[in-house]
């Protein structure tokens, strides 16, 4: 009897655990091993736009389209200025996200629940169409020009659209929920005798703030940082709609090379570059923090 | 505890906190209903009471966490009824620690000193004078998370002295050890205490703890002060029936004053219809309805009637056996128990009482206490 319970145990155990590997293998790994196949093939024209890995017998792989992202510098300029984009977008949403997430975490408890489907609130529209609609707001002929002519702020309608204040700008509408949700995550659940204490302790508000509820919230800070630089880093709709067509962000030369070049190995082997030089360095801080955590038991 | 005999006594020491008046209201309930209190420099002084009495919003005024809706608050002869906490000269033991998890144990202790501006050396020396007060002196490097729940209690106490505060508050400060942590944890506060000289005003709902520890006891029942005395005084004469009930078992038998000679009066008692005898300070006459109360441990049973002023006959109709002790309830009259405490001085198998036994209880006069209320 007991055997049998520890095994059907066993088994749902199994599942739990394999469901999320299941997910994982199907739809990250066995992909990504696609793309990476791809990306050591050659482009050519027919269906599909390259050559198979395994021709007459032999394996075919090449390491050619790695060798010429090396080669032309657009690609590491595009790549260099999705990440400074990124980091600046994140870094403003950080200074926005902070004070919206401990207002809603300090607010009575009744008014949580409204103010954060206030911040989720965006995501019922689509978000091409919302990223659109910052067309109509910053054009030359455009609400906010028009406002500021009236009000006299502006001789002459101020060239917004197409730069890459406008696309800062749409990366950080559009992503400030990342930062806000984490963020308020650490923030609510810290506890508040802790604040008490320091002000007993003799510490003002704001070195109380400073001293305890700023770095207990690093972790939701640093994770809102990540969900939002990530996603920025291979942003494509964002700098097409609001960008100019010389905003070279490494999404965009995906896109051309995918489906104007229809380079498709060369394509590939650009993103599967990128996911490298994103996921390396964060695998390896987390390494590092755990072994931190391991040492400190 | 009564304290070391070279104590200066209470009442010429000055005043460490005064509250005249103090009334704190949230929304229609009254938590704090205009309460005066002194208590004396150096002190260990308890706040008792269930919770909901209005002990812990007393003990959040004094520390500057909530701010009287009326009453003044005075700490070392100072005003400090709209102080904010980062400005009184007290500080607090919490009831959950509320240690900083991302400090080590002397950054904990350093924190209230480093607001102070205080030197960095002079400011090591003190946090590891406080951690040697507490025993904690070789864990300053350690976070709170690797410290057992004794030793997190001893970082708070430590953390709350390290500033010298003119009066250190401690709320429910051994609510979270168990009971033999507990115990030896009160003698060793006790100690601290008399050590260093500090007034400890401490929040309580353990009457067995607020006995043990203090110097003096304030009983609270729904925002108010019912009775102020030392453990001794409170406990062998309690000023109501509320009292008399919520520290230690009372035994409470209704009654009216038959006659009044000096302090002791005749009570004619409710139940039996008999005569006792007790003492009582309040003026007393003739038809007065009372109560008297009556210890379990003063009460002495015989199998036979003794004669005594006070008896009571009745039967055993239930033992506790509690090892140490064994309380008898013995019913006098239709609805109406006494408890009876004897110590088991031989084993449990030999006990003098079993149950449906006759017996005759009696007590000296002198532990019979009136109760008007």
């Amino acid at each position: 009897m007991r055997a049998r319970t520890s095994i059907a145990s066993g088994l749902g155990r199994r599942l739990v655990v394999g469901t999320p590997f299941f997910w994982l293998v199907v739809f990250f790994l066995a992909p990504f091993a696609i793309v990476f196949g791809i990306s050591l093939s050659r482009s050519r024209f027919g269906v599909p736009p390259y050559e198979p890995l395994w021709q007459n017998g032999a394996l075919a792989a090449r390491l050619d389209n790695y060798a010429f992202l090396l080669d032309d510098p657009l690609y590491l300029t595009a790549l260099l200025n999705s990440l400074e984009i990124a980091a600046l977008s994140a870094a403003i949403c950080l200074v926005l996200g902070y004070p919206i997430a401990l207002g809603v975490a300090r607010a009575p408890k009744s008014w949580r629940a409204p103010l954060l489907l206030a911040v989720i609130l965006p995501f019922w529209t689509s978000f091409l169409i919302r990223v659109y609609a910052w067309t109509g707001l910053l054009k030359k002929e455009g609400l906010i020009n028009d406002a500021l002519i009236w009000l006299g702020l502006a001789a002459e309608p101020i060239q917004m659209l197409q730069t890459d204040f406008a696309v800062h700008l749409g990366i950080v509408y559009s992503y400030l929920p990342f930062m806000v949700l984490p963020l308020y995550a650490s923030l609510e659940r810290q506890d508040m005798s802790l604040l008490e204490a320091a002000s007993d302790l003799g510490a003002r508000p704001w070195r109380a703030f400073l001293t305890i509820t700023l770095p207990l919230s690093l972790p939701g800070a640093l994770a809102g940082f990540l969900l939002v630089f990530i996603p920025a880093v291979g942003e494509f709709v964002i700098p097409e709609l609001l960008g100019d067509a010389g905003t070279a962000m490494i999404g965009k030369v995906l896109w051309t090379e995918f489906f104007n070049n229809r380079d498709w190995p060369l394509a590939a082997a650009l993103a599967i570059t990128v996911l490298t030089l994103i996921v390396a360095p964060l695998a390896w801080l987390e390494h590092l923090r755990l072994k931190r955590s391991e040492a400190s038991q | 505890m009564t304290g070391p005999a070279a104590k200066q006594p209470l009442d010429d020491r000055p005043a460490a906190l005064i509250l005249e008046g103090v009334t704190r209201r949230f929304g229609a309930t009254v938590a704090v209903d205009a309460v005066d209190l002194t208590v004396r420099s150096g002190e260990l002084f308890s706040l008792l009471g269930a919770s909901g009495c209005g002990k812990t919003t007393l003990l959040r005024m004094i520390a500057g966490f909530e701010i009287p809706n009326s009453g003044r608050v005075l700490i070392d002869g100072q005003d400090v009824t709209h102080a904010p906490p980062y400005e009184r000269p007290v500080n607090m033991v919490f009831q959950s620690y509320a240690l900083f998890p991302h400090m080590t144990v002397a950054q904990n202790v350093a924190y209230g000193l480093k607001q102070t501006g205080m030197a960095r050396s002079e400011r090591d020396d003190r946090v590891q004078e406080v951690l040697a007060l507490v025993e904690l002196d070789s864990f300053g490097r350690r976070r709170p998370d690797q410290l057992s729940g004794g030793q997190r209690q001893r970082v708070a106490l430590a953390r709350a002295l390290a500033k010298r505060p003119k009066i250190l508050l401690l709320d429910e400060p051994l609510g979270a050890l168990d009971r033999k942590l507990r115990e030896r944890t009160q003698f060793e506060l006790v100690n601290l205490q008399e050590r260093i000289g500090t007034t400890f005003i401490l929040v309580t709902h353990d009457q067995e703890e607020a006995m043990t520890m203090s110097d003096r006891i304030a009983i609270m029942q729904g925002g108010h002060i019912l009775q102020i005395g030392p453990p001794r005084e409170v406990y062998e004469y309690p000023t109501s029936r509320t009292v008399a009930d919520f520290i230690g078992a009372a035994n409470l038998l209704e009654g009216t004053v038959a006659s009044v000679e000096g302090r002791s009066a005749e009570i004619r008692l409710q139940a039996t219809g008999g005569a006792a005898m007790a003492e009582s300070d309040i003026p007393l006459k003739t038809g007065d309805a009372v109560t008297v109360m009556v210890r379990p441990e003063k009460i002495q049973a015989h199998r036979a009637s003794t004669g005594a002023a006070n008896e009571l006959s009745g039967t055993v109709i239930d033992i506790a056996y509690l090892g140490d002790l064994s309380i008898y309830h013995v019913q006098i009259a239709d609805g109406v128990r006494v408890q009876v405490a004897i110590a088991n001085r031989r084993h449990a198998d030999e006990a003098p009482f079993t149950w449906d036994d006759a017996v005759f209880l009696s007590w000296h006069p002198g532990d019979g206490v009136i109760l008007i209320t």
